[in-house]
């Protein structure tokens, strides 16, 4: 489903993705470890469309054709979603609002027809239960004054409204305590699907004893150095990244 | 009489001479005075540093002189509707059945020929407002307006609207004002609509002035619209509040021309408490100033002032702030806050925020920003599917609905977010 060749990206003068090749079928869950700094988030914000990368070299493909130069509300609707790191505060824009705009927005660009609200109404009720959203969080202002927990929550919600063919998760476990990873993995977990595949980025092991990756990847060095099943995080957890880092070094 | 030096001058002087014997003779008199004195407000002025007035008024147009034409306005709000048009109160086109208990109503023409003294007094409001020139022509100079009395103790719940219009084919100026009185516990929603039909330049000063008794309440929504590049409009609303009286305003100021509003309020009672918010959506050549002056003189007193200024285009916004705490007002606690996003590099704004406070015991602040959309915002709702345009109007529409949260009636709400909707599908399509 998710194709990379070869990826090269710079900020300014700045190399980070060095040649990154990466490839996930549709019914994956691959998970991306690594240490800071090596330009996992920049993985993420680059299939999903971020400005302000060079792109100098390779490709992005999505069922074979390649989205580099698709505007990022484009590739939303052919299926990219990135659950953020730090999801922003959008004050005044009221999250229901927000919700049914994003959910129409993708159906009219793939030709379908806009949802009714009580058809919107009943999904948004729906996840939100399985999630534990709370009436009161729908009713203020998207991601205004929420904690980490209910940030991460809200976006999970979105994925599971909009129903993307790829997530991208982006240190999803970052500022969570244990009970909130849990519901954000249980989350996730309702999601997988054959037809659907998930890049979980992540420094640590932790979150992926909640969801269990098919395949994992040491990326280090703006690339990924190896790829293995689940228990290669294992072994990172025991060893750490020094191997992957004094390789480069070398 | 003091011999006014421009061409400006002179016209208006020609104008006072027709209006001096129109009633309250001795008020216009004194404003005239004021206004001779003071002369027409130039940037070294500094309420008026922003807006240059004396340049664009420098050749005023003729007084209006007939009102005919029926006001076909789509109606905003079920509301008691109270039309004045280029300059002239049309009781002709004032439904009376519509008249709640506890409302008197009377044209400023007849208050003036009548000359009750509480009215007359009200009507000079010399303590708000005195140091400004155009509010002193406006007075020099009224033909008309309204005045309404609403009766200690009534709860109007339906909306009195004040529409002052011009329809004129050709360049106008009108000088019309209300006074709106509230006894005490009295409440009632106003809603002030300025505006044009034509696309004649019009030249426009208004002046609403309210009064509010011990415990009275005002929610009060000024919409401001319409004109063209060469319209000047100079809307003035002046509060004066008795112990714990409250008023709750927002205005949205939006189509083209200059614009200046003015607010001088006085909260002169015991735990008096204002909210003075607005949103203004710019484009084209569209100036608007915002110019307040809050004035705290007895203690425990509440206010609020939060503004959203959204330019496009070539506009220009203006907010000058003051909140006034005087030695007795202790207790006071203000609010100040002006934000302006700006959606092209022609736009303009100034932000000029200042509290002046001469008692000790006091909590005020006051902030000002001025910036584009946030990239990263953009950014979050692109990835949820939302193309670029539809992502931006959907933040300056949060953005000017934070200026909205104190905006109780679900009806007003619903017309301002549609008037800032139609402003947004526009910006879209184009």
């Amino acid at each position: 489903m998710l194709e990379i060749r070869n990826l090269h990206v710079s900020v300014g003068d700045r190399k980070i993705l060095q040649g990154l090749t990466l490839s996930v079928k549709a019914g994956e869950v691959a998970a991306i470890m690594g240490p800071n700094g090596t330009g996992k988030s920049t993985l993420s914000y680059v299939i999903s469309g971020r400005e302000g990368y060079d792109i100098t070299e390779g490709e992005v493909l999505l069922d074979g054709e390649n989205i580099l130069a698709l505007e990022p509300h484009e590739r939303a609707a052919k299926g990219v979603f990135l659950a953020f790191q730090y999801p922003v505060e959008i004050p005044g824009v009221a999250t229901m609002t927000f919700l049914k705009a994003a959910m129409n927005a993708q159906r009219r660009a793939r030709g379908e027809e806009e949802l009714a609200t009580p058809d919107f109404m009943k999904r948004v009720k729906d996840a939100a239960a399985s999630l534990g959203v709370s009436q009161d969080m729908l009713r203020r202002p998207l991601n205004s004054g929420f904690s980490g927990g209910e940030k991460k929550r809200m976006d999970i919600l979105q994925m599971a409204l909009l129903q993307p063919k790829l997530g991208i998760l982006d240190e999803t476990d970052s500022g969570l305590d244990i009970d909130a990873l849990r519901v954000v993995a249980d989350g996730v977990n309702a999601l997988r699907a054959p037809e659907r595949a998930f890049v979980v980025i992540t420094h640590y092991q932790r979150l992926l004893e909640y969801i269990k990756p098919d395949t994992v990847h040491v990326m280090a060095k703006g690339r990924i150095q190896r790829s293995g099943g689940p228990e290669l995080a294992l072994e990172l957890e025991k060893h750490g990244y020094q191997e992957y880092l004094a390789e480069e070094a070398a | 009489m003091v011999k006014l030096a421009s061409e400006a001058e002179a016209a208006f002087s020609s104008f006072y001479e027709e209006m001096r014997d129109k009633g309250a003779q001795r008020l216009r008199a004194a404003a005239w005075a004021a206004f001779s004195e003071f002369g027409l407000p130039n940037r070294r002025i500094e309420s008026w540093h922003y807006t240059d007035l004396k340049t664009a008024l420098s050749r005023p147009a003729p007084l209006a002189a007939a009102s005919h034409g029926a006001l076909s306005l789509p109606r905003a709000h079920d509301s008691l509707r109270l039309v004045t048009l280029d300059g002239v109160f049309r009781p002709d086109l004032f439904d009376i059945a519509r008249l709640p208990d506890g409302v008197a109503i009377q044209s400023l023409r007849d208050a003036l020929a009548e000359g009750e003294l509480h009215v007359m007094s009200a009507l000079a409001s010399a303590d708000i407002g005195a140091q400004d020139s155009m509010l002193a022509l406006n007075a020099a100079l009224m033909q008309d307006g309204v005045v309404i009395q609403i009766t200690s103790g009534a709860r109007i719940d339906r909306a009195i609207e004040l529409v002052t219009f011009t329809s004129a084919e050709a360049a106008q100026s009108t000088y019309t004002r209300a006074l709106v009185m509230l006894g005490e516990g009295a409440q009632a929603t106003l809603i002030e609509t300025l505006g044009a039909l034509t696309a004649a330049p019009a030249q426009d000063n208004s002046a609403l002035l309210l009064r509010l008794a011990p415990n009275a309440r005002v929610d009060l929504v000024t919409h401001v619209s319409g004109g063209v590049d060469q319209s000047i409009r100079v809307a003035s609303l002046l509060a004066h509040l008795d112990a714990d009286a409250t008023i709750n305003s927002f205005a949205l100021t939006e189509g083209d021309g200059l614009n200046r509003r003015q607010i001088f309020a006085r909260l002169d009672g015991e735990k008096a408490s204002a909210v003075f918010n607005g949103a203004t959506l710019g484009r084209g050549r569209l100036h608007a100033d915002t110019t307040l002056i809050v004035d705290h003189v007895k203690p425990n007193g509440q206010s609020r002032e939060v503004f959203r200024n959204i330019l496009d285009d070539q506009s220009v916004g203006v907010f000058q702030g003051k909140v006034i705490v005087r030695p007795g007002a202790q207790k006071t606690d203000g609010v100040m806050q002006s934000k302006a996003l700006l959606l092209s590099d022609q736009a303009t704004m100034n932000n000029k925020p200042e509290l002046e406070i001469f008692a000790d015991d006091v909590q005020c602040g006051h902030g000002a920003t001025c910036g584009r959309l946030d990239k990263d915002q953009l950014f979050y709702l692109g990835a949820r599917g939302l193309p670029r345009r539809e992502a931006e109007a959907l933040l300056i529409e949060g953005f000017a609905n934070e200026a909205m949260e104190t905006l109780e009636d679900e009806q007003l709400k619903a017309f301002l977010s549609e008037r800032v909707s139609a402003w947004l599908s526009r910006r879209i399509n184009r």
